[in-house]
C-alpha cells in the first residue's frame, strides 16, 4: 500500500441556532467540500446539526498540555471576579 | 467484547517508565480526571488504547457485512429503513472510533492496512454466517444487546477521546438493540413457522455472543491493567453474567428456550448460572478459522481495492483545483 495519506478535518457542529458551533469529532477528506460532505454523513445523521464547520486539523494551534498550570492556575486566586464575593444585604435584591 | 482478543494475548514488555511520572499519571486516574492526546501517558496505556480502540472500530466496519447482504432481502420497506439505517450506523461508528484511535499517533492508513492484513482483530461474532432474516432480528437483539452492555461502562473510560466516542455510539446503539427484538416479537406471534426460525437463530447465535465478552477472568491477563487505568470497569464474567441476565427473560418472553442445559435460576444470588462456552472454537474463530473469517476478510480487501481509484481521483482533484489557486494568485500580484 503506498498510497498518499488523506487529510484530516476537526468538524464543529451547530446544533441549534444561537449555540456555538462544538467540535465533535474528525473525518478525513481530500478537499474542503468532500470534508463538509463527510461530516454531514457521520455527524449529522439524526438532525443534530444546522451548521458545519470544518477545518484542517494541522491548522488548529493548541495549548500545550505541560503549561496548563501557568496558563490557566492565576484565575483560581481572583476570586473577586465573581458575584458571590460581594456581600450585599439580601432585602436590597438581585438586578 | 469487540476487543476480546485482547485479553488472549500477553502484555509485552517495554522500556520501564519514570516512576514518578506513572505515580502522577496514576494519581490522576484514580482521581477520575480524563487522559487527553497530548497528555503525558505511559507508552502501555497508549500501545493498549491502540490496540483496543481500533479492534474495536474493526468490528463496526466488518460488522457491517453479515447484515449489509439483507438490506435488498428485508421483507417490508419498514423493515429495509430500519436496517440500512443501522448498517449506515455501523459504518459511522468506525469512523468515531478510527478518529478517536487516530489521536493516538496512529494513521487510518496503518489501521486500515492492519485490518486488510489480518494482523488486527476484530470480534469473533462477526465470523458467523447470517442464512435466515431471523439471524438480523437475533443480531440486534443478541449482538447489538452485548455490544451495549461493554459499551455503557466505556463512557466513563478514562481516555477522553474513547469516552466521547462512546457516548455517542450508546446514544445510537439502543434503536439497534430494539428493532432487533421487536422484529423477532413479530416472527414469534406470526406463525410456528417464523417462530421455529427464530429458534433456530437463537440456537446458533446464543453462544458465539456470550464469547463477545472475551476469555473467563481467570484466563484473561490484561484485564487487571485495564481496570486499574480505567480503561475496563468490569470484567469479562461481570458483563457476562450481566447479559445473560437480562437476555434470559427476554427470551422467555419470546416462548423461545435457550440452547443451554445448565442454565438455572438461582434463587440465593438473583443470577442466571450457565454452563460452559466452548474455549476451543473461541480460539478458533479468534485466530481466523471461523465459519465466515476469509469471506470477511476477502470482502473488506475488495472494497478497499476497488474504491483506490475514487480516493487517488479525489486527491488528484484536488491538488489540482489547489495549484490552479495559487496560479491565479501569481497571477493577481
Amino acid at each position: 500500500m503506498t498510497e498518499k495519506t488523506t487529510p484530516l478535518w476537526e468538524v464543529f457542529i451547530r446544533s441549534r441556532t444561537g449555540m456555538a458551533h462544538r467540535h465533535c469529532g474528525s473525518v478525513h477528506a481530500a478537499d474542503a467540500e468532500m470534508a463538509l460532505q463527510a461530516a454531514r454523513d457521520v455527524y449529522t445523521r439524526r438532525g443534530e446539526g444546522l451548521s458545519i464547520w470544518v477545518v484542517p486539523s494541522a491548522e488548529i494551534i493548541a495549548s500545550d498540555p505541560s503549561e496548563k498550570g501557568m496558563l490557566f492556575e492565576p484565575t483560581a486566586s481572583k476570586i473577586y471576579r465573581h458575584p458571590t464575593f460581594y456581600e450585599i444585604p439580601e432585602d436590597v435584591g438581585n438586578m | 467484547m469487540y476487543t476480546q482478543a485482547l485479553n488472549a494475548r500477553e502484555t509485552e514488555t517495554s522500556a520501564p517508565e519514570d516512576a514518578e511520572r506513572l505515580a502522577a499519571f496514576q494519581a490522576r486516574i484514580d482521581a477520575e480526571e480524563k487522559i487527553e492526546p497530548n497528555d503525558w501517558m505511559p507508552a502501555a496505556y497508549r500501545k493498549t488504547l491502540v490496540r483496543q480502540i481500533s479492534q474495536h472500530a474493526h468490528s463496526e466496519i466488518v460488522g457491517m457485512l453479515p447484515e449489509g447482504n439483507w438490506i435488498s432481502r428485508a421483507p417490508t420497506l419498514k423493515r429495509k429503513a430500519a436496517l440500512l439505517a443501522k448498517v449506515q450506523d455501523e459504518g459511522g461508528h468506525g469512523l468515531y472510533l478510527y478518529s478517536a484511535a487516530e489521536t493516538l499517533g496512529v494513521s487510518r492508513e496503518e489501521l486500515t492496512e492492519q485490518l486488510l492484513s489480518g494482523r488486527a482483530k476484530y470480534s469473533s461474532i462477526f465470523n458467523y454466517p447470517t442464512l435466515t432474516w431471523a439471524d438480523i432480528g437475533a443480531i440486534g437483539w443478541l449482538v447489538d444487546g452485548a455490544a451495549i452492555m461493554n459499551q455503557i461502562p466505556l463512557c466513563r473510560c478514562s481516555f477522553g477521546p474513547y469516552a466521547r466516542a462512546m457516548i455517542r455510539v450508546c446514544k445510537e446503539e439502543s434503536f439497534h438493540q430494539r428493532q432487533g427484538y421487536e422484529l423477532l416479537l413479530e416472527m414469534c406471534r406470526s406463525s410456528e413457522e417464523q417462530k421455529a426460525m427464530v429458534q433456530d437463530a437463537l440456537d446458533r447465535w446464543w453462544w458465539p455472543s456470550l464469547m463477545m465478552f472475551g476469555p473467563s477472568d481467570t484466563h484473561s491477563t490484561h484485564s487487571a491493567q485495564s481496570m486499574a487505568w480505567k480503561i475496563k470497569r468490569f470484567t469479562n464474567d461481570e458483563l457476562r453474567q450481566k447479559f445473560v441476565d437480562a437476555t434470559v427473560p427476554q427470551a422467555h418472553f419470546l416462548g423461545l428456550t435457550i440452547p443451554d442445559e445448565k442454565l438455572a435460576f438461582d434463587a440465593e444470588s438473583g443470577h442466571w448460572t450457565f454452563g460452559e462456552i466452548d474455549w476451543d472454537e473461541f480460539s478458533r474463530v479468534i485466530a481466523g478459522d471461523g465459519p465466515c473469517n476469509r469471506e470477511r476478510l476477502t470482502a473488506r480487501q475488495k472494497a478497499h481495492e476497488a474504491g483506490a481509484w475514487v480516493r487517488e481521483a479525489a486527491l488528484a482533484h484536488a491538488e489540482k483545483r489547489a495549484a490552479r489557486r495559487a496560479a491565479a494568485q501569481v497571477a493577481a500580484e
